[in-house]
């Protein structure tokens, strides 16, 4: 099994040779996949696209490829809270006080994602995407605003990639490490909310809302209610109600490539 | 049989049939890329897919995926039940709170509104309040958080009780998700998945929440998030659970009714999707995490994750906060 992970899910440098690349990470994909599978989404994503998009590295197939697409959001993430601490807006925090505390429990929070999922790509025989070079040129990280707007974007952003990842994972053991860290990162992005507007923690711009009405049978609620059914332009249409906007790898990668330079940008084009 | 004049004939009769597959271009690229393949044997299984996912009939789920979806169902009621009657009681959440509380039960309305309809015919009467014992006595009425719902009771200043409890119900909430994910993940049910996933973070954004406005309760700055926790966590917590948070929210009489929620299930070890460890984890698939840096704390490392629960554990908990009558309906049995 890891040997299909292992081939399905190397980096692919965009300029390879990728009409003889495609193709064996195609084959790939399928072994892994199973060809038995019936109506399976896996199996209809990995045929949907057969192009890298150009100057990109693809995040690669199978269960290794949404290893390698968490990494990379992680490591842009512990970057960012990395390069926080340079900036006069953490640096002027006071000692004890709640945001000192917030960013120096994310920074590591983050940079533990990180260092565990390059540690379970190498047991797994899974090479890890290389190194990312972000950009963060449109973050003043001397300015509180500026660095919670952006804090908040990239905690959404993984709420919003894991679970749109899930459907894409084959093997149980992933999908449970997947659950395990995108709580924290839900659990963050409320945070960070709350201190932007406190309150927003579950705003409809990422949890799609539900009006319940009263019940048919006083006492006994069975769900009554109207779900919005406005479609949610930043994503995947609605989710249902009360629930995360989840959003698939290529809709991410859109937004996370304005944080990468040239030569780290992603694609996905397996998961879409 | 002819399976595409099968499709057509059924969008006759049915106009909205491919509206109902969500996402509609799947079908397209179904029939575009392996429609070719479907052998005559195959094609009972394509169309039970295509039905489940377009009329939602429970009659093609398993027992595992039901059994999940239904204690996931049994949860929300617990919370949406809990919410819905505090919001009814004057006095009891700051005024501060009430339009979280109010966005809080209305999403757990919709997690019951969304599992309700993919349990179909399968999904039970609706509970009752009355169902539930929110003292956390397991039907005496008179357990250890009888308090949360009395307003200015004691341990309840600010309702501080009642927002312990919402932590308490959230966490189990979204350890119960996690335990119930890889059940769910068949090839029939991915977007039931995708569905419970996006449950499951909403209940850890409401976790985070709760334990915010604990935070600003202990510091007293009620309606701001800039509150700093306070060591050992158990009153003034982070928005993520350290270590097992000192057991949790202390009890008016000094127990601690929630340490259950924080600690292993069973098994407490194993491979990822089959074992329960307590939220002091620190070695996840194998990997001895404080390895991995010097800065790496125990603590920073439990906070970065969060760990499943097994159903049985989860009902263990949550039959605490069962009626006589609600177990006699099987809640949480």
């Amino acid at each position: 099994m890891s040997n299909h992970l292992s081939s399905g899910s190397q980096p692919l440098e965009a300029d390879l040779d990728r009409p003889l690349l495609t193709p064996i990470k195609r084959r790939s994909f399928f072994m892994y996949a199973g060809a038995t599978a019936g109506a399976t989404a896996l199996v209809l994503a990995g045929c949907s696209k057969s192009d890298s998009s150009p100057g990109t590295i693809d995040v690669g197939s199978g269960d290794g490829g949404i290893l390698n697409y968490a990494y990379a959001l992680e490591q842009l993430e512990a970057a960012f809270y990395a390069q926080i601490k340079t900036g006069t807006y953490y640096t002027g925090l006071a000692t004890g006080s709640a945001e000192k505390q917030i960013f120096d429990d994310l920074a590591l929070h983050e940079g533990i994602h990180r260092d565990f999922l390059k540690a379970a790509l190498l047991a797994n025989s899974i090479t890890p995407l290389k190194d990312l070079t972000p950009d963060f040129s449109t973050i003043n990280f001397n300015d509180r605003t500026s660095v919670l707007n952006a804090a908040q974007t990239f905690e959404d952003t993984g709420v919003a990639a894991y679970n749109g990842a899930g459907r894409f994972i084959s093997g149980n053991a992933y999908l449970a490490l997947a659950g395990k860290i995108v709580s924290v990162e839900a659990r963050h992005a409320a945070l960070i909310r709350d201190l932007r507007t406190y309150n927003t923690f579950v705003a409809s711009d990422v949890v799609n809302t539900f009006t319940p009405s009263a019940p048919a049978v006083a006492g006994q609620y069975a769900g009554e209610g109207t779900p919005n059914t406005t479609p949610n332009t930043q994503g995947n249409g609605n989710p249902g109600p009360g629930q995360e906007r989840s959003k698939r790898p290529p809709v991410i990668l859109q937004a996370v490539n304005n944080f990468l330079a040239s030569g780290s940008k992603l694609s996905a084009n397996s998961f879409a | 049989m002819d399976f595409f004049q099968l499709l057509s004939d059924l969008e006759k009769a049915d106009a909205e049939f491919l509206d109902r597959i969500n996402p509609r271009r799947r079908v397209f690229k179904y029939l575009g890329n392996a429609g070719q393949k479907i052998t005559t044997a195959a094609v009972p299984a394509v169309l039970a897919s295509f039905f489940n996912r377009a009329y939602g009939q429970s009659a093609t789920l398993t027992a595992p995926v039901q059994a999940v979806l239904t204690l996931a169902l049994q949860l929300e009621y617990l919370e949406y039940h809990f919410y819905n009657t505090a919001l009814g009681i004057a006095g009891l959440i700051p005024s501060q709170e009430t339009a979280a509380i109010t966005t809080i039960r209305n999403d757990e309305a919709g997690h019951i509104n969304a599992l309700r309809a993919v349990l179909g015919t399968a999904a039970p009467t609706p509970y009752l309040v009355t169902d539930f014992d929110y003292s956390g006595g397991s039907g005496t009425g008179n357990g250890p958080m009888k308090n949360a719902l009395i307003p200015g009771s004691t341990g309840n200043t600010n309702g501080a009780l009642f927002f312990a409890a919402g932590q308490a119900f959230s966490d189990t909430g979204q350890r119960a998700y996690k335990g119930g994910a890889p059940v769910l993940n068949t090839t029939a049910t991915k977007d039931i998945l995708e569905a419970a996933l996006n449950i499951h973070s909403v209940e850890a954004r409401h976790n985070s929440h709760f334990r915010t406005v604990r935070r600003a309760i202990v510091a007293n700055a009620l309606g701001s998030a800039g509150a700093p926790a306070v060591s050992p966590y158990d009153a003034a917590p982070k928005s993520w659970i350290s270590l097992v948070d000192n057991g949790g929210p202390t009890a008016p009489d000094g127990s601690k009714p929630a340490s259950k929620v924080y600690g292993p299930g069973t098994p407490a070890t194993g491979t990822p999707d089959a074992s329960y460890p307590g939220e002091d984890n620190t070695s996840q698939a194998g990997v001895n995490l404080t390895t991995l840096g010097s800065t790496y704390t125990a603590a920073a490392i439990s906070e970065a994750f969060d760990e499943p629960l097994d159903p049985a554990t989860v009902k263990s908990i949550a039959s605490m906060f069962t009626s006589t009558a609600g177990k006699a309906k099987g809640l949480f049995v």
